[in-house]
This record gives structure tokens, C-alpha cells and sequence, in this order.
């Protein structure tokens, strides 16, 4: 608690009627479409009577396909509200010139930007690769799971919970006006002593520790649970970026986890690691948070970059070119991206030579990078390219992340970046990447992997409207941005004095409705094709003519994944047992063992959120409460012996025989 | 402009027509050649870019599934020729640029004193540079010249064709001087003092701001650079002499309050230590409580881990 | 599993012919994983310490207190890591015993390492109720802050090996010594280990290297 507050009330702490904000109509509005949304889907769920479903399907399920989906469910719909953020910023800035003030007064618009970026890095790219790699890892290496399912499933919760608090923070107070970052000493108590930075604070621990949690799980998965014979130079090139990403989060998060606990120390108790009295040093902050977030780019970029290839390679019906130059290139981005944090803040006044150093390291991460891009390249030549719906995105991408690439080298030259340091152009420059790379590779992995996932695939069509729109809205909408950079407006400005930059901001604001135009055409592909499951249906599980493990088994995937555990031989498993005529066996299927659900993920992970939210208010006696169930409930499960039951022959049997009908029809 | 730069530039340029490009058309030395280097690593770049994004483009085409004459081989995945071009194309670009990087990162240093006014334009021997204390309070700009006794707040002038030297320290928060047209930015930070070396060239008034977010008044802390002649300069110095008014500890006090969109103000004399109070977090404080008075103690004080930088403050 | 793995599968079987069983086989590769970085996160904090460390803010430093005592008593805190060497010695004698399946023993020994950490907290708590009686919190300044923040997570390294060790030994009561107890109990004394290597570190880099001239 702070020092200097006066009357708490002893029950509900700082919360009083005033933190609702009645007199904001946007925000009333939103939560009046968020209540109605919300009755829609409880009404849904009871009219099906789905209670027990879900309960028992999917929230208690320690299957990793389904938490996978739960990720990428939570990311869509996390995408949303970023989206919405995003909206609201460039109407903003396309109405604030000659005078005008916009719409958005500042204390509304700094926490705007700075919830669009927590929930677009946090909540919405960190939960679609998470889920992306918890649905395919597994599949890849031919596992029936994960090596802890219940950590998966206590992972993807504390993620929800974090971004629970995020979008509660929209209705019940506020959230940080202090950047995605949150740098002190702007988020220190002393310049926002209310509630934001705490949300954002706890938002971001409880999804830090999730991610670890999840690293651990997925590093270990992959360490033991790989095929026989799935060496390590066998590996998917997906599964090989997944093993250096999770490397990546043990050894970077823990970074974060202190930045931000100390930082909440001094803005809970008083402490003065980050003040600007008593020997703080908000710089302690910056390296911290730094030292964790470049990492962090990587962690979402590598991938991104993994996906590419397996599109390329399948979609090219090729093996890949190139994979030992992949597999060495992944790694040294991984062991590079360590050593360039410096260049979050050049113009902070370190030294010449320290500035070129990390300026030049940073650069060098173009060398690995471009090797991938050639090694796409010439995945290309001599194949034979079919442009489905996840290939476009791959051409798509190939061309922004050229420009996305160059323009991360010239922010890489310290003196250069004297000029575009915080300016539009770095903006334009991570929106590139984000977009062109990040979220083009997400989209495009649920649709190769939704018959995986569903047994149906995507609708091409407004698949192809999707990637189009993006493609397209992405260089309307950033284009003028990289040319405010350059002609030298800063990131995060509300007002405008220049009148001769509107048309720029007028023409970003149409490009970002054309790109709302591609995720409404994706939600209108999802729609359509569950509306036309039946003639979408895969039949043979293998759609694409796919090169990896997944693609031998049923589309969907059966709970057990593999009836029998596959022994590899070569690079692309799958195209080598296809090209050495496989026989899929039809008979002598046995009981399979696999772990039981659990319900201590979500109450463990309720019991975080109700904890961070009393603490957040200053409830104390809720927090304490809370925090002893949730040791309770944590040291209950330990007394849970009993984790694991076997899928009977029979049930085996059946379903495997279900597939040979299905396939012996499809002839 | 030189003329290979106008070419890579023609797109932007079609672009850029309607806007007031000052980072691309800028007045002061150190800027062009901050611009200058931008397109230069960006023409770099492009020798990759171009043809890859060529022949992404040919190979999208000419591969595609129906065209059954296009030669397919769908085992071929490795070739140490191309390898070695592979890997050896983005690092010799990667090592040419990093000399450049290398070489900027010294000469374009913004704590690097002047040495040269424009190309072939060394600054002449015995030049003394402008010196100006700036405070970045919220949300205003503290301009304080030592040398002339005046200060400013949201307004700047300089001489053409003089070196700048900028000492920049904040109150609060965590703001970047950035005047475009002339040089590139630096922070301005509480309880630290940071440097920035800089000239103007060209007659004109130049647009500054903030370039590093600092909360409510962040958007409106803007000001205008005058670039005058020597002569105009001196004038600008008397008119602001003549204003009267006097920035000591109690105006500096008023400044400390948070304000939006604050006006110009002007001041014909300053406190001499006043910006050394300022960067020193004690302005109106007991001696004891500033920082270097409490950084020397706990040198005296220091334990053999690590020494508290007792040269950061001064 | 994870040895075939690495061995080359020659022929055409393209499945196994018996299946792996993978329940806990991971337990202590992922726990080993978990102690680097909680390292990393002590890394961290030192880091901090060595950079906030010297910032005293006209307040209490190692070698003064205010008054011209030493902050830092060397004495209590040596006795201090010898409790933790100690403890050390008896969780590895534990584990002997429980990879010996000797029951008693290993809980003795187990027991044995739990008073020891008890005795560690109460040191631990003395010093910091010592300090804050001249004035010196974790509110007092930047090198305290940093100070302090090391010594409480390790504090609460301790508390919950502690909390570990009853819920252990009524696990291993109700349940005896099945694998799942035996992983736990490998996993409980790689980390009482864990703890006694970083309060090495501590001893070594904030307290002996804070009170060197």
C-alpha cells in the first residue's frame, strides 16, 4: 500500500462507485456489447444444454489439441479487442489536426495505445504461437501428449485470467497510461498512482508466469517425447523453431518477472528500485525489461519463421532447401537476439562504441534471417507450387517482411536511429513485422491445420478475400506511416500542430478498414465453412499432401493421436513412409494410456485472479483469503495420485475402424 | 541531393510531395548526414531486396502447379554452391554496412563536439560553441543560456553556421529533444545530464518536440526553433533581455507544476546555478539532499562491489 | 524413449512394437529446467544488487549504520551458511536413504534438513528485525531495496521447501515410497540444493564483498 493513502476502507480497500466510469459513453457502450454478447453465449450454451460438455471436453481437458485451441480462441478473441483499440487511435489521429482535438481526451488515449500493445504482444501473439505449438509440436514429433498436461492446462488459464484482468480493468477503474513497456519514471507511483499500472502489472506476472510455465512444458516435450528414431537433425523445421522459442522464454522471462515484481514492490510498498529518490535508477528498469523484450521479439517472430517453412515445403510438394543452413540459422538468432537490447535506447546516452557494438550485433540478425529467406527461395525452384490459402499468405509475407527486414536494418545504425527513434517509422517498422510475418503466419496455420483440428477444412474463398485485404490494407495502412517516420512525427502523439500530415493519417485510416475487411472475411470463412462442413470434410487426413507426422493420422485428430507410435526415418516422416508405400495398420490396436482431466487449472487460476484483483484494490483481507485457498488448492493436487486412465482397446478399435471405412469409401 | 540518392528515392519521393519532408530535406550538417546515411544503408539493402523480390515473384509464376513444363524435382534440397552464396551474400552486405555503422556511430556521436559546419567546411579555429541548458519539465521545454543570462521556456534560437552544444537533464519524466531539421535526438532524463552537439545551417524556423512519451502533456510539448543570422541572433538575445523577469528557484518551482500547451515564456536573467540544481534534483532543497552531495557520501561509503558513478551527474 | 531416440531405426517398421510409458519419465528434466531459471531470476536480482548496491541515499551502508556500527554482522550470517552447508549434507544423506529405499532414515534425514531451515529463517528474521531497529527497511533506500529483495526470495525458497517437506512426508506416509513419491523427493533435494548453492552465492557476493574495503 501506498505510503501516504489516507482512508482506506477496510473492505473494499480503494474501489469505490467512481472507479466505474458512467460518465465515458464509449466505454458504457462497449460494456453494454460485452453483457449482451456474453448473455448471448451463456444463452447458447444452455440452450444446448453444453454444460457438462464444456466442463468436461474442454476447460477441466488436459489434451494438448484442445488447450491449443483454447489458446488460439482466447488470441481471436483478445485480436478483437486489440483491433478495436487500434481503430479508435487512427480515427484518432486522423481528426486531430488544425486545432481539433480528436475525440479522445489523453487520459483516454495513452491507455488506449497502451493496451493495444500489451494485449497484441501479450494476449494476442503469445497465445496464437503458444497454441499453434501446443497443437503441432506434440502431433509433430508423434506424441500422444505434452510431458506435463497439467501445467498446459494451468498455463492456458493463468493466460486467460491475465487477459480477464486486462479487459477488466476497461469497466472497473482503468488501465496504465505508461506504454506497453511500462517504463518508470512515468509508471511510477509518484506520475500514475492509480489503479492502470497495477492492472497492467499483474496482467503482465500472471501471463510471465504462464509463458514459463508453458516454455518448461514445451522444452521438455521436446527433449523426451520425440519419436523413436526423430533425432534431433529429423526434427520439423516448426518443431526445431518451437525448441529454440521456448529456450528463448526460460531464459528470458525470468527477466521479466523481476522487472516487474520490483516495480510493483515499489509502487506497493515503497521501495525505491525504480524512483527517482533514495537511489533509485529507472534505467535498472529499462535494461531489465529490455534484456527480457528483444528476446521477446524473437520469441514471437522464430515461429512465425518455422511456419513458413513447412508451408513452403508442402505446398511446393519439395523438401525443403537447405535444412541444416535453417536449423543453424534458427539457433543463431536465438544466441544473437540476446545481445541487442541496447538498441531499445540508443539515444539514452551510452557511449559511441557501446552503441556500435550492439548496433552491429543487432544487424547481424539479418545474416540468419536472410539465409531463411533464400532457403524459401529455392524451396521454390523446381517445385511445383499450389497457391492454397496458406501458400498466399507465404508469398504475401515474403514481400512485406523484404521491407520489413530493410527497415529493421536501418534502425539498426545507431546514428540513424538518432533520427527514427521513436518516431512513426520504428512503429511502422514492428507493425510490419507483426503483421507481415507474425499474424500472416498464425492465420495461415489455422487454415492448414484446422482439418487437423475440426475435420473439415477452411473455405478457400474468403480465405483468399482475407489474405488479399491484408496484403493490401497492410501497405495502405502503414505505408503512410513509414512516411510520417520519415518525415519525422513521433509514435504516440495525440494532437498534430503540422496540418500537411493529415491525408497520410486519413489514407492509414482507410488502409486499417480494409484490414478490418480481412478479418471479418475470416470470420465469414470460419462461418461458411462450418455452414458447408460436410462437403469440406477430410476424409484422409491428409489434405495437403503434408510431409510431417500429423498428416498420418485422422483428420481429427483422435484423442490418443497415434495408435500406434511411429518410428521415423528420415526428415519429412510422412512423405518418407508415403514414398516407401506405408501400409496403415488395420488391426491389433491396444488399450492406450493417457492423462486424466483435472478442474485445478481453472480454480487455481480463478483463485490468482481474484487474488491480483484484491491486491490491485487494496482489498487485503480477499487477497489473503484467496491466496490461502489458492495454497490449498495447489498442495490438493498434489495429493492427486491417481492422473492417468487407459482409452480401452474397443474404443481404439472402433475408431481406427471408422477410419478404414471412411477411407476405403473415398476409394 | 546527391544524384543516385534521388533515384532510390522516386517512389518516396511521389509520395513525400505534398508533406514537409524535413528529415529527408534537412538544414542542419549533422542531419544530412544522418540522412545521407539512412539512404546509403537503404541503397545497401536493396541490392539484396530487388532481386529477391524478383525472383520470388518469377519463381511464384513460372512453378506453379500448372505448369507442367517447369522443370520439378522434388528430392533436390541441397547445393553447397548456392549455400555459400546463400550465407555469403548477407554478410558481406552485413560487414560493409557495419563499418559504416561503425565509423557514423563515432563521427555522428551527439556527444562528439562539431568539427565541421558542412562537407569541406571544417568549423574555423577558435570557435566557441552556443552553449544551451535544456530542462524538460512537464509538460514544457526549459531553455536556460548560461553564457547570454537569459532563458526561455517552449522557444529556442540559435546563430547559423555556430556549433550547438545542448546539455539536457528533465525534472520528472523521461523526455527526447528532437529538432529534425537539424540533428537527431537525445534523451533528457531525470537526475542524469546528457549531451547534444549540433548546427544549423540554413535560415528558418524548425519545428522540436518531444520524441519520448511523458504522459498527459506529451502531444503539445512542442516549440519552434529560430535558425538567425548572427546578427538577427543578437537582436533575439536583447528582445529577450529587455522582456525582463528572472528565472530563480521560485520561478523554476512554478515551472515544476504540470501544464499543458504552456505558452512562451521569456526571462532576461537567470540564476547561474540554478541548471545545475536542476540536474543535481534539488532545487529548493537543503544542500544535503542533492543528488551529488548524497552520491559523494556513498562513495565515501562504498563497498568493493560497486563503486556509485560519481561522474554521472557531472 | 529418449535413448532410442538418438539411435539409429533401420528397416521398414514404421511403429514400435511395444509403447513407451511416459508418465514422470520427464518430471525431473522439467524440474531441472525450472531450477536454471529460477536461477536466472536470482541472476536477475543480483544484477540489481550490483547495480543499486552503492546507493545508500544518505542511509544506513555495510560498514555503517548510521551510528559507526557495522550494518552487516558477519558472524551470525557465517553461522548461517554453515546451517545451510549442514542441511545440504543432510538432504543429500536423505537421498541416499531413499534411493536405498530406507523410509525412516530418509524422512529422519529429511526432518533433520526442515529443523535446519527453520533455524535458518530464525537467523535470517533476527537480522532483519536487527537492522530495521537502526532505521534500515526495504523502504530506506535503493542498496536495501536491493538488498533485501535477494534475501526474502531466498527466504521464501526456503519456506516453501519447508511447506515441500510436510507435504512430502505425509505423502510418503499415506502413500509409501511409489515412483511418484521417489521423483518427488529427487525433485525436493535438487531443490533444498538449489537454495544452498545461490545462499553460497549470497554469502559470497553481497555480504563478503559488501563489508570489503
Amino acid at each position: 500500500m501506498s505510503p501516504d493513502t489516507p482512508h482506506l476502507d477496510p473492505i473494499f480497500g480503494r474501489l469505490t462507485l467512481d472507479a466505474i466510469p458512467f460518465q465515458e459513453p464509449i466505454l458504457l457502450g462497449t460494456f453494454a456489447v460485452v453483457v449482451l454478447l456474453g448473455i448471448v453465449v451463456v444463452g447458447v450454451v444452455a440452450y444446448f444444454n453444453a454444460w457438462g460438455y464444456l466442463w468436461r471436453e474442454w476447460i477441466t481437458s488436459v489434451d494438448h489439441k484442445k488447450i491449443g485451441i483454447m489458446y488460439i480462441i482466447l488470441a481471436i478473441v483478445m485480436l478483437v479487442r486489440g483491433l478495436a483499440d487500434a481503430v479508435m487511435m487512427r480515427l484518432q489521429q486522423a481528426m486531430a489536426f488544425n486545432g481539433a482535438d480528436g475525440y479522445l481526451p489523453a487520459h483516454h488515449y495513452d491507455q488506449i495505445f497502451t493496451a493495444h500493445g500489451t494485449i497484441m504482444i501479450f494476449f494476442v501473439a503469445t497465445p496464437l504461437i503458444v497454441g499453434v505449438m501446443n497443437f503441432v509440436v506434440p502431433l509433430q514429433i508423434g506424441a500422444r501428449d505434452v510431458a506435463f498436461p497439467f501445467l498446459n492446462n494451468i498455463g492456458f488459464w493463468l493466460t486467460t485470467m491475465a487477459a480477464m484482468l486486462v479487459n477488466l480493468s476497461l469497466f472497473v477503474g482503468e488501465f496504465s497510461q505508461a506504454g506497453w513497456v511500462g517504463e518508470p519514471p512515468l509508471s511510477g507511483l509518484a506520475d500514475l498512482p492509480g489503479v492502470g499500472v497495477d492492472y497492467y502489472l499483474w496482467a503482465l506476472q500472471i501471463s510471465g508466469v504462464a509463458t514459463i510455465i508453458g516454455g518448461i512444458n514445451l522444452l521438455a516435450t521436446i527433449m523426451r517425447m520425440r519419436a523413436p528414431g526423430m533425432t534431433f537433425m529429423r526434427m520439423s523445421i516448426f518443431t526445431w523453431s518451437s525448441l529454440c522459442v521456448n529456450a528463448l522464454i526460460v531464459l528470458s522471462f525470468p527477466f521479466l518477472t523481476i522487472a516487474v515484481s520490483l516495480l510493483t514492490l515499489d509502487r506497493l510498498i515503497g521501495t525505491h528500485f525504480f524512483t527517482l529518490d533514495a537511489g533509485g535508477n529507472p534505467m535498472a528498469y529499462v535494461n531489465l525489461v529490455w534484456v527480457w523484450g528483444h528476446p521477446e521479439v524473437y520469441i514471437l517472430v522464430l515461429p512465425a519463421l518455422g511456419l513458413y517453412s513447412e508451408f513452403v515445403a508442402t505446398f511446393c510438394s519439395k523438401r525443403l532447401f537447405g535444412y541444416n543452413s535453417m536449423v543453424v540459422a534458427l539457433v543463431s538468432i536465438c544466441v544473437i537476439g540476446f545481445i541487442v537490447w541496447v538498441h531499445h535506447f540508443f539515444t539514452m546516452g551510452s557511449g559511441a562504441s557501446v552503441n556500435a557494438f550492439f548496433g552491429i550485433a543487432t544487424a547481424c540478425v539479418a545474416i540468419p534471417t536472410g539465409v531463411k529467406v533464400y532457403n524459401w527461395l529455392f524451396t521454390m525452384y523446381r517445385g511445383r507450387i499450389r497457391f492454397e490459402v496458406p501458400m498466399m499468405w507465404t508469398i504475401s509475407f515474403m514481400f512485406v517482411f523484404l521491407l520489413g527486414g530493410l527497415t529493421g536494418v536501418l534502425n539498426s545504425i545507431p546514428a540513424a536511429d538518432y533520427v527514427l527513434h521513436n518516431g512513426m517509422m520504428v512503429v511502422a517498422h514492428f507493425h510490419n513485422v507483426a503483421i507481415g510475418a507474425i499474424t500472416f503466419a498464425m492465420l495461415a496455420a489455422i487454415d492448414y491445420w484446422f482439418p487437423k483440428a475440426f475435420g473439415f477444412r477452411l473455405e478457400p474463398f474468403w480465405g483468399k478475400v482475407a489474405v488479399w485485404s491484408w496484403t493490401i490494407g497492410f501497405f495502405v495502412a502503414w505505408m503512410p506511416i513509414y512516411v510520417a517516420g520519415f518525415v519525422g512525427v513521433t509514435r504516440r502523439t495525440r494532437v498534430f500542430d503540422d496540418p500537411s500530415l493529415q491525408p497520410l493519417y486519413i489514407i492509414a485510416a482507410i488502409g486499417t478498414a480494409i484490414i478490418l475487411v480481412g478479418v471479418v472475411a475470416f470470420l465469414i470463412q470460419i462461418y461458411v465453412s462450418i455452414v458447408n462442413r460436410k462437403a469440406l470434410r477430410d476424409v484422409t487426413g491428409d489434405p495437403w499432401g503434408g510431409r510431417t507426422l500429423e498428416w498420418s493420422i485422422a483428420s481429427p485428430a483422435p484423442d490418443y493421436n497415434f495408435a500406434f507410435t511411429p518410428v521415423v526415418h528420415d526428415v519429412d516422416a510422412w512423405a518418407d513412409m508415403k514414398a516407401r508405400g506405408y501400409k496403415r495398420p488395420t488391426e491389433g490396436f491396444k488399450a492406450i494410456h493417457m492423462p486424466k482431466n483435472t478442474a485445478t487449472g481453472i480454480i487455481a487460476s480463478i483463485l490468482v485472479f481474484i487474488f491480483a484483483f484484491a491486491v490491485i484494490w487494496y482489498m487485503w483481507w480477499v487477497a489473503a483469503i484467496s491466496f490461502l485457498l489458492l495454497l490449498g488448492v495447489l498442495i490438493g493436487h498434489t495429493f492427486i495420485y491417481d492422473r492417468s486412465f487407459h482409452i480401452p482397446e474397443d474404443v481404439v478399435t472402433r475408431t481406427e475402424n471408422e477410419r478404414t471405412r471412411l477411407l476405403a469409401q473415398q476409394g | 541531393m546527391k544524384l543516385h540518392h534521388f533515384y532510390a528515392l522516386l517512389p518516396l519521393a511521389a509520395i513525400l510531395a505534398g508533406c514537409n519532408a524535413v528529415e529527408l530535406n534537412p538544414s542542419g550538417d549533422v542531419a544530412v548526414q544522418e540522412r545521407d546515411l539512412i539512404l546509403y544503408a537503404t541503397e545497401l539493402m536493396l541490392i539484396v531486396i530487388l532481386p529477391v523480390a524478383f525472383l520470388t515473384t518469377l519463381f511464384a509464376w513460372h512453378y506453379r502447379h500448372d505448369n507442367k513444363s517447369a522443370r520439378y524435382e522434388p528430392e533436390w534440397h541441397h547445393s553447397t554452391p548456392l549455400e555459400v552464396v546463400v550465407w555469403g551474400i548477407p554478410i558481406i552486405i552485413i560487414a560493409v554496412m557495419s563499418v559504416t555503422t561503425w565509423k557514423t556511430a563515432h563521427t555522428l556521436d551527439p556527444y562528439a563536439p562539431i568539427t565541421r559546419l558542412g562537407p569541406d567546411q571544417p568549423v574555423p579555429p577558435g570557435t566557441k560553441p552556443l552553449v544551451i541548458q535544456v530542462v524538460a519539465l512537464d509538460w514544457k521545454w526549459l531553455f536556460i543560456y548560461p553564457e547570454q543570462g537569459i532563458a526561455t521556456v517552449n522557444e529556442v534560437a540559435a546563430p547559423i553556421n555556430q556549433p550547438i552544444e545542448f546539455r539536457l537533464t528533465a525534472d520528472r519524466t523521461q523526455n527526447s529533444l528532437n529538432i529534425p531539421a537539424i540533428a537527431g535526438q537525445v534523451y533528457a532524463m531525470p537526475t542524469m545530464e546528457t549531451e547534444l552537439h549540433a548546427v544549423v545551417n540554413k535560415v528558418g524556423e524548425y519545428r522540436g518536440k518531444s520524441s519520448r512519451f511523458s504522459g498527459t502533456g506529451f502531444s503539445e510539448m512542442h516549440f519552434w526553433f529560430h535558425g538567425l543570422s548572427t546578427e538577427d541572433f543578437g537582436k533575439w538575445v536583447a528582445q529577450v533581455k529587455t522582456a525582463g523577469g528572472t528565472l530563480d528557484t521560485a520561478t523554476y518551482q512554478q515551472l515544476q507544476v504540470q501544464s499543458v500547451s504552456e505558452p512562451v515564456h521569456r526571462y532576461g536573467s537567470v540564476d547561474p546555478q540554478l541548471y545545475k540544481l536542476a540536474v543535481d534534483q534539488c532545487v529548493g532543497k537543503p544542500g544535503n539532499l542533492c543528488l551529488s552531495t548524497i552520491r559523494a557520501n556513498d562513495f565515501k561509503k562504498g563497498n568493493g562491489l560497486c563503486r556509485p558513478n560519481v561522474s554521472a551527474s557531472n | 524413449m529418449a535413448s532410442t531416440a538418438h539411435t539409429e531405426v533401420k528397416g521398414d517398421n514404421f511403429h514400435v512394437t511395444e509403447e513407451p510409458h511416459h508418465e514422470g519419465h520427464s518430471t525431473v528434466i522439467g524440474f531441472w529446467i525450472f531450477l536454471m531459471q529460477d536461477m536466472l531470476l536470482f541472476c536477475g536480482l543480483f544484477a540489481i544488487f550490483a547495480w543499486l548496491g552503492g546507493h545508500y541515499a544518505n542511509g544506513p551502508a555495510p560498514l555503517d549504520d548510521g551510528t559507526g556500527q557495522p550494518l552487516f554482522h558477519l558472524t551470525p550470517v557465517a553461522i548461517n551458511t554453515v546451517i545451510m552447508m549442514v542441511s545440504a549434507f543432510t538432504c543429500s544423506m536423505g537421498m541416499v536413504n531413499i534411493r536405498k529405499e530406507n523410509v525412516g532414515a530418509a524422512l529422519r534425514f529429511f526432518g533433520i534438513t526442515a529443523l535446519l531451515g527453520l533455524g535458518f529463517l530464525f537467523m535470517q528474521y533476527r537480522e532483519a528485525v536487527n537492522m530495521a531497529a537502526v532505521g534500515a527497511t526495504i523502504q530506506t533506500s535503493a542498496f536495501l531495496a536491493s538488498f533485501f529483495v535477494i534475501i526474502f526470495t531466498h527466504c521464501l525458497h526456503v519456506i516453501a521447501g519447508l511447506v515441500w517437506f510436510v507435504v512430502l512426508a505425509v505423502q510418503i506416509n499415506l502413500h509409501g515410497l511409489d515412483d511418484a513419491n521417489e521423483r518427488r523427493a529427487v525433485c525436493f533435494s535438487m531443490f533444498w540444493n538449489f537454495l544452498d548453492i545461490t545462499w553460497v552465492i549470497v554469502f559470497v557476493f553481497v555480504y563478503l564483498m559488501g563489508v570489503l574495503k
